[in-house]
């Protein structure tokens, strides 16, 4: 069974007086532990479809279900609780809060999202951390680290809530290629570890090569796979 | 809690606040406790009661509405079955004339028993700046002004005159036993003489009251024994079929009683400057927080929060700042009221000089300023909490 199901899915939305066809009728299939990647110019669509994906909006037409649940009947409650048990987030701009450290940043998803007990936190923060190699830097704030540091940061933070999914919108754009490609590698070690299914969003060609699954978007149509 | 300075600011208004309105309700009680106790306990007792319509026409000191023996035993008696009174006094009040065999002036004049009124109103005799202080037969004690008008002293013979209820005059000669401080107030400047000198002076043949002061052991308890007494006394009607009795308590005889009300009503307007300071500069820092934190509170919406855990963050927040200003706040208020006793402060009020502010409050106004403090902090966050649980995700995550 696909973890991700879309069926002639479509969103519309205006732009002052003007209707952006944003995605256009996409039909395709993600299956559990898979590490696919959405490639296509600015403007394609990949973001629109993550957001839906991460059920941040709603689509206009068709159905697309995640873990068997059709987020579009969601209301902003549901999907909230939806989001904070099933999918993790990794932002372009890393999004760390700034005054808490790399253990810090790792951490709060599960004091606010899961409600974790401490020493259950405890364990697994630093096992992510040494998993993605920030434990030593474990007491740094996110003005301390480097960029490629603080995604990996972000990684770590984005599986700590043991979701099905992660979803990273532009995870590379910010780094350099050196970087960029020990993140993905980081990505892809974390995936084949935890069985997590991997969901990104480029337009970096050299970075595409390392999906296993790589989706072309071009103006909000599927173009191939 | 990011942005210490700010938080600083915030924190340290929301305890200015605090401490002002601590020292100024600690302040103001005192004076008004000061003063409801330096008129109840100088002159005028906790409650008083007269014949009916007495009071209508205590400027004229009428001789005709006094309380005679029959009536008397009944106001003693019910006086006596109520618990909480801890002293009574009986007073003959009539104006009279004043003279020094030069000049003559009018005076008004309480005839009292030395004991009971000493029990009843205790600062009186501590009023007494020259002589003894006791009442004797044959002696009066002049109020100052008079003393100083007339140019008497103590020691010295004077005259007073007066009219009885039928209309006759007599005069009787006293020794100046004392003279007395003013006191502030009606009644504060009348002269005191033995109840059996003022019976002797209106040839009465059985004694007839014009009023009975009575002294609480508890002031607190003033209401409850004004209504039993009032209950008990409106038993008693005249001819008219309409109560015998009036009963008051001090804050209808005293004009003070407004002063006092006024002082309420300004701490209730203080305690509103105080809601008002809070609330401003508790809603302007969470308004900041939230427009500062814009990406941050899509993220963590983004991640799975809750809308009522965002909500509940920024009340926290909220709550944490007014708690620790209140704290800080009552500390430091106690620490200026106790400075302030340990200063010993004296100012003057009319006549009277030199009288020692002991400003004090109790945990009850600490507990309620406190409440307030945190509850206005708490509702102040309300909208900007609010406000930040309804971001959508998507434009937070996309806010520069």
């Amino acid at each position: 069974m696909s973890l991700i199901a879309a069926h002639d899915l479509s969103k519309t939305y205006l732009k002052g007086e003007t209707r952006v066809e944003a995605l256009k009728g996409l039909n395709f299939g993600v299956e559990p532990a898979s590490f696919v990647s959405f490639v296509g110019p600015s403007g394609s669509g990949k973001t629109t479809l993550l957001n839906l994906i991460g059920c941040l909006d709603k689509p206009t037409s068709g159905i697309l279900r995640v873990d068997d649940t059709d987020v579009s009947t969601l209301n902003t409650r549901m999907a909230a609780a939806f989001r904070g048990r099933k999918i993790g987030f990794i932002f372009q701009d890393f999004n760390l809060i700034p005054v808490l450290t790399v253990y810090e940043n790792v951490g709060y998803p599960l004091v606010l999202v899961q409600n974790t007990p401490s020493s259950e936190r405890k364990q697994r923060i630093l096992a992510l951390l040494d998993a993605v190699g920030m434990a030593e830097l474990r007491d740094k704030y996110p003005d301390q680290i480097s960029g490629g540091q603080k995604q990996r940061v972000a990684v770590a933070r984005a599986l700590v809530t043991k979701p099905k999914l992660v979803l990273a919108d532009e995870p590379t754009a910010n780094l350099d290629h050196k970087t960029a490609y020990m993140v993905i590698n980081i990505m892809k070690k974390m995936k084949n570890e935890l069985g997590t299914t991997f969901i990104f969003s480029t337009h970096d060609q050299k970075i595409v090569g390392e999906a296993e699954i790589v989706y072309t978007l071009e103006d909000g149509e599927l173009d191939g796979r | 809690m990011r942005y210490k300075r700010r938080t600083l600011l915030t924190v340290s208004l929301v305890t200015v606040g605090v401490v002002s309105v601590l020292v100024f309700i600690s302040v103001s009680g005192s004076f008004k406790n000061m003063m409801i106790g330096q008129i109840t306990d100088s002159f005028l007792g906790h409650i008083q009661i007269h014949k009916k319509g007495y009071v209508a026409s205590i400027d004229s000191l009428p001789l005709t509405l006094n309380l005679g023996p029959n009536a008397l035993q009944k106001i003693e008696k019910a006086i006596k079955q109520t618990p909480d009174i801890e002293a009574y006094a009986k007073r003959i009040k009539f104006g009279g004339m004043f003279s020094n065999f030069v000049e003559t002036t009018n005076v008004r004049l309480n005839g009292v028993y030395p004991e009971d009124e000493a029990g009843t109103v205790p600062l009186l005799l501590s009023r007494v700046r020259e002589g003894e202080r006791t009442i004797r037969t044959g002696e009066i004690l002049v109020p100052e002004l008079l003393a100083k008008g007339m140019k008497v002293k103590v020691g010295d013979t004077v005259v007073v005159i007066a009219t009885n209820r039928d209309g006759s005059v007599n005069g009787k000669q006293f020794r100046v036993g004392g003279i007395l401080e003013s006191a502030t107030g009606p009644g504060g400047r009348d002269g005191y003489i033995h109840i059996d000198d003022a019976a002797e002076i209106l040839r009465m043949d059985t004694i007839q009251i014009s009023e009975i002061a009575i002294r609480l052991k508890n002031f607190d308890k003033l209401q409850e024994v004004f209504d039993r007494l009032k209950g008990e006394l409106s038993k008693e009607l005249n001819k008219q079929g309409k109560p015998a009795f009036e009963v008051h308590t001090w804050e209808k005889l005293s004009p003070f009683y407004n002063i006092a009300r006024m002082i309420d009503v300004m701490t209730f307007f203080v305690k509103l400057m105080l809601i008002a300071i809070v609330l401003i500069s508790i809603m302007n820092v969470m308004v900041m927080a939230v427009y500062e934190r814009v990406r941050e509170i899509g993220t963590i919406a983004a991640i799975g929060t809750l809308p009522g855990k965002i909500v509940a963050m920024f009340l926290i927040e909220g709550f944490s700042l007014g708690l620790f200003g209140a704290v800080v706040g009552d500390i430091l208020g106690i620490a200026v009221i106790s400075v302030l006793n340990v200063a010993k402060v004296s100012f003057n009020f009319g006549r009277q000089k030199g009288l020692l502010l002991s400003p004090g409050i109790n945990p009850q106004d600490i507990l309620l300023i406190s409440i307030i403090v945190i509850t206005i902090s708490v509702l102040a966050s309300l909208q900007p909490a609010y406000k930040a649980s309804r971001m959508n995700p998507i434009d937070a995550l996309r806010h520069v």
